[in-house]
């Protein structure tokens, strides 16, 4: 015999939480607060700078390995271009600060035409490939002397602004980079891609035939990561002064990235952000031991890798069910009154 | 004609390439997996054998012999201990381990053997220079075609194993179907570890040659490492070892004409074969592209 | 003797309960049929007793030793093989390559290339043809052979007659008599009851991961045995 159901009311479907409310709010406040940091001194600026880089390029790395399922080792590629693509700008009488956005938007445009050829593949064939690109590009900048060649370059332009300002609009500029690229990733989770996105990594066939388009979210994604890749590039250069090819297309910036994504958290949100202030703290503190850095950089990976592949704040959220992001659905269903029960 | 001499200069030095093509292709036919630090290993192959001449004054390819069950044994741990585990995680995971241990290699060899260029050409002695002139504009380096013959040895002594005798049997059937492998007796991890020891012993070979041809640093590894997976792309991921055998032939050919062309491009051409033969709807000389991990 | 127990068996697919409590014993020389609808759990029984699926609760003991925790491979050795649902040969391995991959994982004994393609005659002018050029039926005798190779004292046969035409599954079974006249013990799952009941001693049958009827071929009848299978007997019981 079944008991009748009692009217229910119907669910409610939302995606804010407290927590995530109040995260939010939090995290908009601290963007507020650091953009006051050029109220410190220089050195501290300098640092800042190079933090929100990191944070950038961590990111951006997440957006297409623990989002896209995509893992590229070739993101270099980007940064190199947007670097070298600034050069280039600002040899042709662009303001320098110009140039890095238009040398931004010029690494998403030239990731279009990448996207077609490399989102063929997956797993190891894209990552392999992504990494040739990279090589290749780093070879193609060395041939043209009107940008430094094999020796480097460096953007002497910026000389016209006095070293305190200049750092400070480098700053400005790199922390809008930064918000701009984290809001266009949030933006871009929450709209109907965010959950074809997880729907692709979990299986792509069964994705496909539910009508999720599969390529053209892994290329919005690609598209994104690279561009946000050449403004790392690009305010790299602008935070360093000097970069030749082989160091600004080098793959031990992939091996930043990961270490960052990895120990923070691969396919969170929060977690690169994490992972590139951990990074910040051990290249201040290891820095300078050379070979043994980048040996525990890569063990940490491997460790993380195999015992801990959520990373800190992966596990966080396992462990905990924190949700800090307002990323996610929650269903809230309404109180159901007791059924009355029949005799049987 | 020095056209032709390119041409058999990149012949041979496609030999090298397959050498350390093969493993790479060896593991990922079995093990769907890219062992990204695979030219490093080729590159701890060569240092050891280095570290051996050091102390005992006779030729790399004796010293290799010496160093042979070493790589055997290093394979063997790497896939029990690290491998192994990444593999039941996804795909991701095994990419993910291979890169940072590639990165542990290159900056332990550096700390221990230091960043500058070494060479085993001065240990090899006559072998590493000689080569027979056949006409005014063709010579064949000795080390090339030794490198050469090496690589056909030790392709078709694998392509034996893998057709003939039950281990091989049992490698094919795991690739195939590991599970139902299991299901049948095979002991599928070690299987896989046999593989691995078999893939860097290879490797090692190939670093080598390639120590003797020119010289290396600690950092040589990812450079083996593009030019192994450029030939086993060239030649069709996934398909027969001997299509790996082209695909070395044809990048050494590719980067050997692109070097006539302009000295600084060989790299950077055989970058561009391996970008068209991605690009290409064929996807590999001998055989269809399978656009799977 | 026993050769077989399973006690309060639990196997799951993640956090899906596949098979709750399910304790079964065999005996030696015994054919057990399994029956049960599709999603009964009844590949994953087999597939655990193989050693294929990690038990998350309950023991599986083979000839008085507990193989809970033993890998496939190693009960290969014991004395325990499986015919995969699907058949699952290897696809570009001749049908002799198969035959001859699992007899050097499993015991030595009567069963060799020979004397598998002389029970399964139809093989004989097919021993170099690689094994997905196949069709069912001759895929299925390859596969029952590369079984036998390794010499099992259990036979475990996971829907023999899955996607064959009539006649293809009428010399499957008719070939299980000469097995069983081998001394072997099988345990078999058959979507076909009229099949299961007549190749097997006993039948067995599984609703939704349990147990739910056990019983001698000759005391069972084939109305209780559908009730069983359809969960028809659980009406008459407690509301839901």
């Amino acid at each position: 015999m079944k008991t009748p159901r009692s009217a229910a009311e119907p669910s409610a479907i939302s995606r804010w939480t407290r927590t995530s409310a109040g995260f939010t709010t939090g995290f908009a406040g601290l963007i507020v607060a650091l953009a006051f940091v050029p109220a410190l001194n220089a050195g501290v600026v300098q640092d800042m700078t190079g933090l929100l880089i990191l944070v950038l390029m961590a990111v951006m790395w997440n957006a297409l390995a623990g989002y896209g399922g995509l893992i590229s080792i070739g993101q270099q590629a980007y940064i190199g271009l947007g670097a070298y693509a600034t050069v280039w700008l600002c040899n042709h009488a662009v303001n320098p600060f110009l140039a890095m956005v238009i040398a931004t938007a010029f690494c998403g445009a030239a990731s279009i035409p990448l996207s077609f050829l490399l989102l063929r593949f997956r797993g190891a064939q894209f990552a392999i490939g992504t990494w040739v690109v990279a090589e290749a590009l780093a070879i193609w900048v060395s041939f043209d002397n009107a940008l430094g060649a094999g020796t480097g370059t460096s953007l002497f332009q910026l000389d016209r602004y006095a070293p305190g300002p200049r750092e400070h609009y480098i700053y400005w500029l790199t922390l809008a980079m930064a918000v701009l690229f984290l809001g266009a990733l949030f933006v871009l989770l929450r709209s109907r891609l965010g959950s074809s996105l997880q729907a692709i990594r979990d299986d792509e066939d069964a994705a496909a035939s539910v009508g999720v388009r599969v390529v053209a979210g892994k290329r919005t994604l690609f598209v994104l990561a690279a561009t946000g890749a050449g403004a790392a590039g690009a305010m790299t250069l602008a935070n360093t002064l000097f970069i030749e090819p082989t160091s600004i297309f080098s793959v031990n910036y992939t091996a930043l990235m990961i270490f960052m994504v990895l120990v923070g958290g691969l396919g969170t949100f929060e977690g690169p952000i994490i992972g590139a202030i951990i990074l910040y703290f051990v290249q201040h503190q290891f820095g300078n031991d050379g070979v043994w850095y980048f040996v525990g950089l890569g063990g940490a990976a491997i460790l993380f890798a195999l015992l801990l592949p959520r990373g800190v704040w992966g596990t966080l959220e396992e462990r905990t069910g924190l949700r800090c992001m307002p990323l996610g659905y929650q269903v809230r269903r309404a109180a159901v009154a007791p059924p009355a029960r029949e005799p049987d | 004609m020095t056209w032709v001499n390119d041409v058999v200069q990149g012949i041979m030095l496609g030999g090298f390439y397959a050498l350390l093509a093969c493993g790479l292709a060896l593991m990922f036919g079995l093990m769907r997996i890219i062992n990204l630090a695979h030219g490093d290993l080729a590159v701890l192959g060569a240092y050891l054998v280095y570290l051996l001449l050091e102390h005992w004054n006779t030729s790399p390819f004796l010293g290799f012999v010496a160093v042979l069950p070493v790589m055997l044994l290093i394979g063997y741990v790497l896939q029990r201990v690290l491998l192994e585990r990444s593999l039941r995680s996804g795909l991701l995971v095994p990419l993910l381990t291979t890169f940072g241990l590639s990165i542990v290699i290159q900056n332990l060899l550096d700390q221990g053997f230091s960043p500058d260029d070494r060479s085993l050409g001065a240990s090899a002695g006559n072998i590493a220079t000689a080569s027979w002139q056949i006409t005014s504009q063709l010579s064949i380096p000795a080390i090339g075609a030794l490198a050469l013959g090496v690589a056909i040895v030790i392709f078709g002594g694998l392509q034996l194993f893998l057709s003939k005798t039950g281990p091989g049997r049992q490698m094919r059937a795991t690739a195939q179907d590991p599970d139902t492998a299991e299901l049948v007796g095979i002991n599928s991890r070690a299987v896989y570890a046999r593989a691995t020891a078999i893939a860097v012993a290879i490797a090692a070979v190939g670093g080598v040659f390639l120590a003797i041809r020119s010289s290396f640093t600690p950092y040589s590894g990812p450079t083996y490492l593009i030019f192994a997976f450029e030939a086993v792309v060239i030649g069709g991921l996934g398909s027969s070892l001997w299509a790996t055998l082209a695909g070395g032939i044809v990048l050494g050919v590719a980067q050997t004409i692109g070097g006539q062309i302009n000295p600084e491009y060989p790299i950077l051409a055989g970058h561009i074969v391996f970008l068209a033969v991605l690009a290409s709807p064929r996807g590999g000389l001998l055989n269809l592209r399978r656009a799977t991990a | 003797m026993t050769l077989l127990a399973i006690d309060h068996l639990q196997l799951r697919h993640g956090l899906l309960e596949a098979v709750r409590d399910f304790s079964l014993s065999v005996g030696e020389g015994e054919t057990v049929a399994l029956v049960g609808a599709n999603g009964a759990g009844k590949t994953t029984l087999l597939r655990a007793i193989a050693g294929a699926h990690r038990a998350s609760a309950g023991t599986i003991s083979f000839d008085g030793d507990d193989i809970t925790r033993v890998p496939a491979h190693r009960r290969v050795r014991m004395g325990i093989a499986l015919v995969p649902e699907g058949r699952r040969l290897f696809p570009s391995l001749t049908v002799e390559e198969n035959l001859l991959v699992a007899a050097d994982g499993g015991r030595g004994g009567r069963w060799t290339v020979d004397s598998v393609i002389a029970a399964f005659p139809l093989l004989a002018r097919l021993r170099d043809q690689r094994a997905a050029t196949l069709s069912g039926g001759e895929q299925q005798a390859t596969a029952i052979g590369r079984a036998l190779m390794t010499n099992p004292r259990l036979l475990l046969l996971d829907e023999v007659s899955l996607g064959l035409a009539p006649l293809a599954v009428d010399a499957v079974y008719e070939s299980l008599p000469v097995l069983i006249a081998g001394g072997a013990t099988i345990l078999l799952v058959e979507q076909d009851l009229t099949r299961a009941m007549k190749a097997a001693d006993r039948i067995v049958c599984l609703l939704e991961g349990q147990l739910v009827l056990e019983g001698a071929r000759d005391q069972l009848t084939r109305e209780q045995i559908t009730d069983a299978y359809f969960g028809l007997h659980r009406t008459r019981g407690v509301s839901a």
